[in-house]
């Protein structure tokens, strides 16, 4: 697939330049385009329409409101502050510690879900019997409510009544106070997002693995490789723009990672635990604006959130893009 | 022909789309004129109210409907305090979409005393403005009430504070169940702290209760003993200066500090499941937690509880909670919900609400009403509650309130259960309060 869509790129540029047309013709060429297409655009029109509503006018609407320190119930009003409130965050610790538990609990959540999507996927691309019920059911968790789903995990992973809890303590080991510490807080959390995302992303591994031509296995298994060698030297390097898909997909969710450490906490407080141990950006902009009504601080931590998002998918793609090229 | 109606959908579908963005736009500017007020004209109110208020459930629109036979009340409740407080904030920014009668809790309410007062319709203007005062407990009436003398909502309800405790608990560790005994034993919080040691330090109480589910329990009563809660006189937030919070802080953390709490978050599911698992002994007990202990534990937890007062409570006592009626100003039946609201706030009708459903009268006449005074409620043992939450609700002092009172209480709280958890010692944990509390304000 890489070299498919490299060959393409070269293509395109190796293809001459289209000769440069007179310009008198061309105007009135470009004209007649715009109106032969007119029912196009009036057909597409109505998203973009949306879009601009819903998407790009909140969008800047932010960005403007981020700029002023205003309350929720005076979100027109409030006084011009510039990027003061920019330089606040970056000073609070509040904003720190909510990157920082993102963060870890990114790399918690994502990397173990991912890898074994993959082993699932592998095992998936099998001839089972009974294929169709194991996809089916691996959906099963993307179909439930994120909401459902903390509700049920942190009464799991409750104190005193606790099912994880009454385990540990049955086996002679420990209860823990998933809550209260920072470690065991977060990973319960990734616990949530990983069972709700894995088999999602297995689906996804599995189109792209049967997507890989079936020669490329016999021609590795003729040169005696064996099933494991066959995973790492055809599947992965088959699967690689599909994998940096799910990792970019991923690290987004992860950073806009909101519901689960918000219901995670069980009454309601947007503190994400007693000491901030799980409050991740997504909630600390929640509370800015909808616990303390700082309206213009939560828009800055949006806008911070947008930034960071950009900067972690940049980074994917220029490493994509290098490793593409180190192949070639 | 054909080219001409597929134009036609086209268009249609942007003109469809442009119209969609463009309806949550508009306003409704129609407003009444006073002058113009037909007292017998039909009219639908609809008035907007948050979690269990139980104007409904106690009765009080029928009996109105059935007075004003042209009148209809349509309620608009909403399950979560916050959640109602955020979309009326909203409306209140845009001057659209409120109901002719808002509900407005204690939380929020001085928020909207210093913010949005030119919203809303001023009582102290009215001509029975005098008798209106009347019916309030002055600090009640001083919590509407911006500092030009302007009231923006009348009382409803309010949360008079004493202390819960589990009888059968209290026998096993071998301390004094009779609710006057029980009295004795926390004249202040100092003595309570002590007898919490004493209870826990007892070999035959149940092994996994502690004595009080939380130092929330605790932080949140007293903290409204002193002159100032936190905020100064004008209601600007003092969080590290004030007299209450000190002595609340020092109780509470003390208590967090030796584990003498189950330290559950209230309101949390753990705290819940924790009322009938017998987790704790005593809790702090405005008058709106009976009903709340009486639904977690249903029938099994009949005759367990009974009712002391607060400790400290001779010297000062204490208000959780609570809530006020207001009518927006430009509603278009500003005048017929102005005669409801006064209506559904009249000492006779609090009566009623708690005869009904246990909301505690913000009114003295109701308060002292013979049928509230002898009050007692069997699942708390027969406890005498009116009488009880009357001495409580005559001893409140008006502490001033601020916009940020629930977010600041959050903070210590917070702190307090990462103490209990060990997360922190009591000098760190006053430290992270401080600073969450400033994050909040805003500073």
């Amino acid at each position: 697939m890489t070299i498919a869509s490299g060959t393409v790129r070269e293509a395109a540029i190796a293809a001459p330049p289209p000769a440069p047309a007179a310009t008198s013709p061309a105007r009135p060429r470009k004209r007649r385009q715009l109106t032969r297409n007119r029912w196009g655009y009036a057909y597409v029109a109505p998203f973009f329409l949306v879009f601009a509503a819903f998407s790009l006018y909140p969008f800047m609407y932010t960005a403007w409101v981020s700029l002023h320190e205003t309350s929720l119930s005076n979100i027109n009003g409030g006084t011009w502050v510039g990027l003061e409130n920019y330089r606040d965050l970056l000073q609070s610790e509040f904003f720190w510690n909510a990157t920082r538990n993102t963060f870890t609990i990114g790399i918690l959540a994502t990397v173990p879900q991912l890898c074994m999507a993959l082993g699932l996927a592998h095992l998936l691309n099998y001839k089972l019997r009974g294929r169709t019920f194991f996809r089916t059911v691996m959906l099963m968790p993307y179909a439930t409510s994120i909401a459902a789903a903390t509700l049920v995990f942190s009464q799991l992973f409750g104190r005193d009544y606790g099912l994880i809890n009454t385990m540990l303590e049955a086996v002679g080991l420990q209860a823990i106070d998933w809550e209260a510490g920072t470690v065991s807080s977060q990973v319960a959390i990734a616990v949530i997002v990983t069972w709700r995302w894995t088999g999602y992303n297995a689906l996804i591994y599995l189109a792209a693995m049967q997507s890989i031509p079936g020669e490329l296995y016999e021609a590795a298994e003729i040169d005696g490789a064996s099933k494991w060698k066959q995973f790492l030297h055809v599947t992965i390097p088959s699967l690689r723009p599909t994998i940096l898909f799910t990792i970019v997909v991923s690290t987004i969710g992860a950073v806009q990672l909101f519901g689960e450490p918000l219901l995670f906490a069980g009454n309601g407080t947007t503190s994400g635990g007693a000491s901030g141990q799980y409050q991740t950006l997504g909630l600390l902009m929640y509370q800015q604006g909808w616990s303390n009504f700082h309206i213009g601080q939560a828009a800055t931590t949006a806008w911070a959130m947008f930034m960071i998002i950009l900067v972690i998918v940049g980074v994917n793609a220029v490493i994509g893009r290098l490793r593409n090229r180190a192949d070639r | 022909m054909f080219h001409s109606t597929k134009s036609r959908a086209a268009w249609g579908a942007a003109l469809a789309a442009v119209l969609l963005t463009a309806g949550c736009g508009g306003s409704d500017d129609a407003s009444a004129d006073a002058a113009d007020y037909d007292p017998d004209a039909p009219v639908t109110l609809t008035v907007g109210t948050f979690g269990t208020m139980d104007l409904d459930n106690a009765g009080l629109y029928d009996e109105y409907m059935e007075l004003h036979p042209n009148v209809t009340i349509k309620q608009n409740n909403v399950a979560q305090s916050a959640a109602y407080y955020k979309s009326l904030q909203t409306r209140l920014a845009a001057n659209s979409g409120l109901d002719d009668v808002q509900a407005l809790e204690i939380g929020f309410i001085a928020d909207v005393v210093r913010n949005h007062a030119d919203a809303f319709v001023d009582f102290a203007a009215e001509e029975n403005a005098d008798e209106l005062e009347g019916n309030f407990y002055d600090w009640k009436w001083g919590q509407a009430s911006t500092a030009d003398g302007e009231t923006i909502a009348l009382g409803t309800d309010i949360g008079p504070q004493a202390m819960c405790y589990r009888k059968d608990l209290f026998e096993q560790a071998g301390l004094p169940t009779d609710r006057a005994e029980v009295a004795e034993l926390w004249p202040t919080w100092e003595a309570y702290i002590e007898v919490a040691e004493q209870y826990m330090a007892s070999p035959t109480k149940p092994a996994d209760s502690a004595f009080v589910d939380s130092p929330a329990s605790i932080f949140s009563s007293s903290v409204y003993q002193g002159d100032l809660a936190y905020n100064d006189e004008e209601g600007n937030p003092i969080p590290a200066e004030s007299d209450g919070v000190q002595q609340a802080w020092d109780h509470a953390s003390q208590a967090a500090d030796e584990g003498l709490t189950a330290n559950l978050s209230q309101f949390g599911d753990e705290w819940n499941a924790a009322f009938s698992n017998g987790a704790f002994a005593t809790i702090a007990c405005p008058a709106w937690m009976l009903g709340y202990i009486n639904s977690q534990m249903g029938e099994t937890g009949a005759g367990l509880w009974d009712i002391a007062p607060l400790p400290g409570a001779d010297e000062s006592a204490s208000n959780w909670g609570g809530s006020f009626l207001a009518v927006p100003e430009d509603g278009p039946n500003a005048e017929a919900a102005k005669d409801l609201v006064e209506w559904l706030t009249a000492p006779e009708q609090q009566v009623k609400m708690f005869t009904r459903a246990a909301h505690f009268p913000s009114s003295p006449q109701a308060a002292e009403d013979p049928e509230v005074v002898g009050a007692t409620n069997e699942y708390f043992g027969g406890a005498p509650t009116g009488e009880i939450f009357g001495d409580s609700a005559a001893n409140i002092q008006r502490t001033p309130i601020g916009p940020y009172d629930t977010q600041i209480q959050e903070a210590f709280t917070t702190a307090l259960t990462d103490i209990a958890s060990g997360g922190a010692d009591p000098d760190e944990g006053w430290d992270n309060a401080l600073k969450a509390a400033q994050q909040a304000t805003g500073g």
